[in-house]
């Protein structure tokens, strides 16, 4: 994985990026997110990730920011300075755009550490490191990274559970109930298979000394060293310089 | 014998329901996230419940402590993968709604896993989930607004996640995928 | 090494006995191929030798030693694999059984090279085919370095060419000082393996111990008739006796991006069509393109005015789902994926029900599809508690249920035993001279020679 950060310890960048996110949760003005916006973009080369990349990852987001501003337009308490606009009983002041401006740019700024952080780690690299520098317990470690491996399998799983209903004549057009029936019974059909796909990968995990207890070796080492604390110790400072611009 | 030790199987199923929730979830979206975004807030919050299920439903299988959290962990975190709009607070909302429902279980020493129990699961999680909204997304709204919010959204849990979760288990525990569960022995021998 | 008296098990939940009273001695170097009908308890005999039998999952009796360390390959290669990296997969066994860091990786390599594993251990897991998966799973038993191993039908879910990879990996991997148990249908491609045969009977004991020849010489016509794939027993090839009928659905230079390059063929009434293709040629992608569930990038599928009236003119993906299901039945690879109720009767009325009929005239389809398809003493249980032959007649029963005049179905005899591969060939055959076009996707080359009146290869 290339860039300077993508290669320090999954467990620093979750915690550099939790920090970071932490601190914008704090405070309800507008210029802090704006801000870390800025400093989030600034670094996603250094984490080895493409522009395009976080781009196609993190567009769902923008809808949300766009959502929750509206919501805010809408129902705001307080609607106090000029009356920017008047659209029936909705009343949008500067106060108001204002304070809807601020909550998205702060959905955007808490969430992009994550889809950046997500973007640039192995999973199995940050199982280790849970496990090795964190003392995570390793059988739910390890069962949740097993497991996780078969999130595409149920993904190509659910879109063969939605054709084989239209083929036995059952599909829900426009309406809503129906489609929140046909919803159910494709979810109820991909839990059963879950279920049965992992129990028997537990069979096999116990077939190869998985629940033997006792001591266990590590063929990968995550190593939490300086570089990983002065990753962390830079979220923080970042964090705090950025909540005093404020 | 000490019966609140994971077994191995319990671990990997519980991670399953989780991973298997993730995908729910993300194909919810694909179908909820145009049409829902059409019905205003707060009336949105009626059908939130479906993200709370985890919460309940591990315990319900699992029976072991800390089956809500881990399983709606999970469920968060495969969302965060899939490029959940949340990001890392996704992982955030997990812990919190997860542990919320699993004190419900907590409360009863890990003995009652009937309807009820599940409900007040439902229930707390529902609450977990709208303390973090209110501060998160609509710190400003009106506090009308906000107990609106937050009662659709308790009772959507409660009615989905709870309820919805318990039916779900005997649903389950009726396909014989639960058999090394004990909510899978309480069915009549096949 | 392994010495089996009087064991007896019986899984929590059910009525019956997996096993009684069997007794076994089985050598050190010793090769054996366990057989028996479906449901003889053979996997539940390998999970007992690989002490993967829960004491709070059943109830045991009598005793099972083994010598050793034992190792275990699973039918299914998806759900054997634990991790992302090949390496990392077959380290897995080494790290739980606390085996120093240094020694881990070259033992990983070793086990890789033994198994012919053609990549590194970096490889993706999620990018290997089912043939090196099971692979990857036997080199992860082996480098455990076991003194026995077990292996639990590894190639049922395979194509042949993932199979005969399988099988010469077992070949050429295999330590002379090794005793393996193995279980598995296809037994002709077996035999080279082996050189002792045990037959166990469902409920009890067993049947027949000793050479192969021996034991099919004695056993092999009733255990031919049981289900097992007794080499030498050859099936009748079931001939349509009329001449194919009239068009019913046609694929005109169909594609899809890659995955299926365009294709051209006429699906007729009266005729069974079989899909040949090697792994990846897009065979399940031309079954859901023919079933009416998947729009083509490019090209068409047409319906002739025979198989679908007035609506010949749409293409049958905009169809909907009714009208589908009433003019094309698909039956899935999976049974289970097709299952939306929670009782087979409710499963075989839903297509009935759906088209209006009152409530005596479903009665009536339904107990007559029970009737033909032997599942009139299933009627009431949960379709996901049926057994694998018995879950593929009724996704086949559920196909028929709305009588439609074209049947498509995906690898249908995947890892069946004599038996029900032979029930569902009648079946099939039976549908074929009523008239209905049946095209099959398959890679299992009995079924072609047995059943198919024209093939298609991609």
């Amino acid at each position: 994985m290339t860039g300077v950060l993508a290669r320090r310890n999954p467990v620093a960048k979750v915690a550099a990026a939790l920090v970071f996110t932490v601190a914008l949760v704090t405070t309800l003005d507008p210029v802090p997110p704006a801000v870390a916006i800025a400093i989030e973009l600034a670094v996603v080369p250094l984490f080895g990730v493409r522009y395009r990349t976080l781009a196609r990852r993190a567009w769902p987001l923008l809808i949300s920011a766009a959502g929750v501003a509206l919501t805010m337009v809408l129902f705001a308490a307080e609607r106090t300075g000029d009356t920017v606009l008047r659209a029936g009983p909705i009343e949008v002041t500067t106060s108001v755009l204002s304070g809807a401006l601020g909550l998205a740019l702060r959905v955007v700024a808490i969430a992009l550490p994550g889809v950046l952080v997500f973007a640039s780690t192995d999973p199995t690299d940050l199982a280790d490191a849970l496990v090795q520098n964190v003392r995570a317990p390793y059988r739910f470690a390890i069962g949740a990274l097993a497991a996780f491996r078969l999130v595409p399998l149920l993904g190509q799983e659910w879109q063969l559970l939605r054709l084989a209903r239209r083929a036995r004549g059952v599909d829900a057009g426009h309406n809503p109930i129906a489609a929140a029936r046909l919803f159910v019974s494709t979810a109820f059909g991909l839990l059963v298979g879950a279920i049965r796909r992992g129990t028997r990968l537990a069979v096999a995990m116990d077939a190869r000394g998985f629940d033997r207890g006792g001591p266990r070796s590590q063929a990968r080492t995550q190593r939490f060293q300086a570089a990983d604390a002065a990753l962390v110790a830079g979220a923080v400072a970042l964090a705090v310089a950025v909540l005093r611009i404020a | 014998m000490n019966n609140n030790r994971w077994r191995t199987v319990d671990v990997v199923v519980a991670a399953v329901l989780g991973v298997a929730f993730g995908v729910i979830f993300w194909a919810w979206g694909l179908l909820w996230d145009g049409p829902a975004s059409a019905i205003p807030l707060p009336g949105r919050a009626l059908i939130y419940g479906i993200w709370l299920v985890p919460a309940v439903l591990g315990p319900l299988v699992i029976r072991k402590p800390g089956a809500g959290i881990f399983t709606e962990f999970v469920a968060a975190i495969v969302s965060t993968f899939f490029g959940s709009p949340w990001g890392l607070v996704t992982l955030l909302y997990g812990l919190f709604q997860g542990a919320a429902g699993e004190f419900a279980f907590a409360a009863t020493g890990y003995r009652s896993w009937r309807l009820p129990t599940a409900i007040v699961g439902g229930v707390l999680a529902g609450g977990a989930a709208t303390l973090l909204d209110v501060i998160n997304y609509y710190p400003d709204t009106s506090a009308a607004w906000k107990w609106a919010y937050a009662a659709l959204l308790v009772l959507s849990s409660a009615v989905i996640a709870g309820v919805g979760g318990w039916a779900l288990t005997r649903a389950l525990a009726q396909t014989g995928v639960l058999d090394r569960f004990p909510a899978g022995r309480e069915r009549a021998l096949v | 090494m392994i010495r089996v008296k009087g064991f007896g098990w019986r899984h929590a939940g059910r009525k019956a006995w997996a096993v009684r009273g069997l007794d076994l001695r089985v050598e050190r170097g010793e090769r054996v191929l366990l057989l028996g009908p479906s449901g003889a308890g053979k996997s539940t005999l390998l999970a007992a030798l690989a002490g993967l039998l829960a004491a709070d999952s059943g109830e045991s009796e009598g005793t099972v030693e083994v010598d050793g360390r034992v190792g275990i390959v699973f039918q299914d290669p998806e759900t054997q694999i634990v991790m992302a990296r090949a390496g990392d997969d077959v380290a897995f066994g080494l790290e739980n059984h606390a085996v120093p860091a240094a020694e881990i990786w070259p033992r990983v390599d070793e086990a890789l090279a033994r198994v012919g594993f053609p990549y590194g251990r970096d490889r993706s897991t999620a990018a290997l085919s089912g043939g090196e998966q099971q692979r990857l799973a036997l080199a992860g038993a082996l480098a455990l370095r076991p003194d026995v191993l077990l292996f639990d039908e590894p190639t049922a879910n395979l194509d042949p060419a993932g199979a005969d990879l399988v099988r010469g990996a077992l070949r050429e991997a295999l330590d002379p000082a090794t005793t393996v148990v193995l279980v598995e249908h296809r037994v002709a491609e077996a035999l080279p393996l082996v050189d002792r045969v045990v037959v166990i009977e469902p409920g009890g004991g067993i049947r027949a111990d000793g050479p192969p020849d021996e034991v099919f010489a004695t056993h092999g016509v009733r255990l031919a008739a049981e289900g097992v794939w007794v080499p030498g027993h050859p099936v009748e090839p079931r001939r349509a006796g009329a001449r194919p009928g009239e068009g019913l659905l046609a694929a005109e230079r169909a594609t899809i991006r890659g995955r299926l390059p365009a294709v051209d063929l006429l699906v007729r009434s009266g005729e069974a069509l079989a899909i040949l293709g090697a792994n990846g040629t897009g065979k399940s992608t031309l079954a859901l393109l023919l079933g009416g569930l998947l729009k083509p990038d490019g090209g068409r599928i047409a319906a002739t005015a025979a198989l679908a009236g007035a609506d010949a003119a749409t293409p049958p993906h905009r169809w909907r789902a009714p009208a589908l299901a009433r003019r094309i039945g698909s039956v899935f690879q999976d049974p289970e994926h097709q299952f939306v109720t929670s009782t087979v009767y409710d499963e075989l009325a839903l297509g009935p029900r759906r088209t209006g009929l009152p409530d005596a005239a479903v009665k009536s389809t339904v107990d007559e599809l029970l009737a033909r398809l032997r599942l009139e003493r299933l009627a009431g249980a949960n379709p996901y508690t049926l057994s694998g032959g018995e879950a593929r007649r009724l996704s086949v029963a559920t196909a028929l249920a709305a009588a439609p005049a074209l049947l498509v179905l995906d690898e249908p005899t995947f890892g069946q035993d004599r038996r029900t591969w032979i029930e569902l060939v009648d079946l099939l055959a039976g549908l074929r001279d009523e008239g209905r076009g049946i095209v099959t996707v398959t890679h299992d080359p009995d079924f072609v020679s047995v059943l198919a009146d024209r093939t298609v290869r991609l």
